[in-house]
């Protein structure tokens, strides 16, 4: 680690905390209130940090939607609506919290506040920037999959506790995506420090920068199963089945009103820009970006990967329509684990073959990648078609008046039955 | 100082939740309050910088083993699920009597006096090295223990 720059030098925020520190400890303070400061400023920086992408990312969010369907979106309150999302935090503070009769009201109370915990905790792991994390464990990565999977016990108190039955359709939904889908997140979060050999986050960041490979390259088939079950965490749209409003009215929030609700609501916005994070520090090298975080600040690169990465949960929300549950689980047991078992295996072969044989790094992780690359995209197609899942004669082929005018057209019923 | 009072805290949050499993009478709060204790036990790794372990125990017991119980609670018949009077009250107290009296007698004969040990720094590459190489075959037993356990569960409920 380089040594500690002055103060203004924004390229890695970290200097200016550690200024502070030393100041600190110029002036004589005890060990114990440098501690506590460091501890606090990083909380806070993330606390803040986590609220304010929240803030902008609502009105993004539903304008983003809004132009993929067509419509416009939020644009009254301010320029382009942009004050929209302050509006709505108004809204929801003023707002009656109700709680049902039937309830039990200590784990009413209690579940949407816990909910929110496992949320910010997480993120105290990510390196921001090569001194900005607040906590750089050593079993980072472990770290990761524990915390997330503890918010989903608290989503089974709140519907429990709702005394509702759509809240509990949607609690024990939620149990049980999450038991079938964190087999496969901790599987292909698994691969990563396989290949890196190390836990700690700021390791896998320094492997990537040192090697010049982000592992999105060695290793797409265990970013693109990261992204299916992440996307099931934290309850996004394709995937969102446990709160999915034409089933099961709200699922397990519906007896949750006011700043009860605005919690859950955070807890999830927060919990998907932790993922966002995962993905860009675990697969697409983090803080660095071959050789440019020497002038641009590494946190800058960093956060502009972790929203690329959010932009992408925006898409397939804007994109696909919502899934059945039957067809949630099965593609979590029967297409998505068997392919992950086996992309731990090779990662596992691979490695091995890399420090049996001694080859150089030039050499090996090209081919790697491109091995990785090939069979990948063979995996995932050969697999679908196995199944049955993937009928490439029954796609319909693009009909004259979407390729020349990029319009939409429906083939009628009687046409498409010929066909 | 700060590893003293964190202690505390811990320890108050690990046996007054455990407390409340045995008090509380709805079965829903008891795992709530299960999570908790768990939840406390993990820091008091931390504490010990086991970090593995602490992890470890957030991953399978707060997390998975919470879980477990959820589904268990889920499955039960409604009439079944306040800790109600069970015939096996009498054993139980026998049993927890017994445990009392062992953890105390382990608490009176164990030596409490400061120890000076190498403290480990990385303790989950080393639990990794001890598991693969001198105690791969428990490890392994286990997993073909789980594997069984799987196995007689899918048995037990799939419909002819």
């Amino acid at each position: 680690m380089r040594p500690l720059a002055p103060w203004w030098d924004i390229r890695d925020l970290g200097n200016a905390v550690g200024a502070l520190l030393e100041w600190l400890a110029d002036v004589g303070a005890p060990s114990w209130l440098t501690y506590v400061v460091s501890s606090l400023v990083g909380m806070l920086a993330l606390l803040g940090w986590a609220l304010g992408s929240q803030l902008f990312f609502i009105w993004a969010e539903r304008r983003l939607i809004a132009r993929m369907q067509v419509r416009l979106g939020p644009n009254r309150a301010g320029p382009f609506g942009l004050l929209q999302p302050i509006a709505d935090a108004l809204k929801v503070l003023a707002k009656e919290m109700v709680t049902p009769r039937g309830a039990d009201r200590i784990l009413f109370w209690l579940a949407p506040i816990a909910v929110v915990v496992p949320a910010i905790t997480v993120l105290a792991v990510f390196p921001f920037g090569e001194r900005m994390v607040l906590a750089d464990l050593n079993v980072g990565v472990l770290y990761l999959a524990a915390i997330s999977s503890t918010a989903i016990f608290f989503v089974f108190v709140a519907g429990w506790s709702s005394s509702n039955k759509y809240s509990l359709l949607g609690a024990m939904r939620s149990v049980a995506m999450l038991i079938s889908y964190e087999v496969v997140q901790v599987l292909a979060l698994l691969s990563v420090p396989i290949f890196v050999g190390s836990m700690r986050l700021g390791d896998i960041v320094a492997w990537q920068r040192d090697y010049n490979a982000w592992l999105v390259f060695l290793q797409p088939l265990a970013l693109l199963g990261f992204i299916i079950a992440s996307a099931v965490e934290v309850n996004r749209t394709p995937t969102d089945i446990a709160e999915a409003e034409s089933e099961i009215v709200a699922g397990y929030h519906t007896e949750y009103g006011g700043i009860r609700w605005g919690m859950f609501q955070l807890a999830e916005y927060i919990a998907g820009f932790a993922v966002a994070a995962v993905m860009a520090t675990l697969w697409l090298g983090g803080w660095t970006l071959w050789g440019l975080e020497e002038w641009v600040p590494g946190w800058v690169i960093f956060l502009a990967k972790v929203y690329g990465a959010f932009f992408l949960f925006i898409w397939l929300r804007g994109t696909l329509p919502r899934l059945r549950i039957d067809q949630l689980m099965g593609f979590a047991w029967k297409f998505l684990l068997p392919l992950m078992l086996l992309n731990t295996l090779l990662a596992g072969l691979e490695v091995l073959v890399w420090r049996e044989t001694g080859a150089p790094a030039a050499v090996v992780l090209p081919a790697f990648a491109l091995g990785n690359l090939a069979l990948t995209g063979g995996l995932v197609v050969g697999w679908a078609v196995l199944l049955g899942q993937l009928r490439p004669e029954r796609r319909p082929a693009r009909p004259l008046l979407v390729r020349e005018l990029g319009a939409i057209y429906y083939r009628p019923l009687e046409e498409a039955r010929e066909a | 100082m700060g590893a003293v009072a964190a202690f505390w805290v811990l320890s108050t949050i690990t046996v007054g939740s455990a407390l409340a499993v045995a008090l509380v009478r709805d079965l829903v709060r008891a795992v709530v309050a299960l999570v908790g204790s768990f939840l406390g036990v993990a820091g008091l790794f931390v504490l010990l910088s086991a970090d593995f372990l602490a992890v470890a125990q957030v991953l399978i017991y707060a997390g998975a083993i919470s879980v477990l119980m959820v589904f268990v609670i889920a499955l039960t018949p409604r009439g079944a699920r306040d800790n109600s009077e069970t015939a096996m009250r009498w054993p139980a107290l026998a049993l927890a009597g017994a445990m009392t009296g062992l953890m105390t007698t382990v608490a009176l004969v164990a030596h409490w006096g400061p120890q000076v040990k190498e403290g480990l720094t990385e303790t989950a590459a080393a639990i990794g090295e001890a598991l693969l190489s001198r105690y791969v075959l428990p490890f392994e037993v286990a997993s073909v223990v789980l594997l069984a356990a799987m196995l007689g569960a899918i048995v037990l409920v799939r419909e002819e």
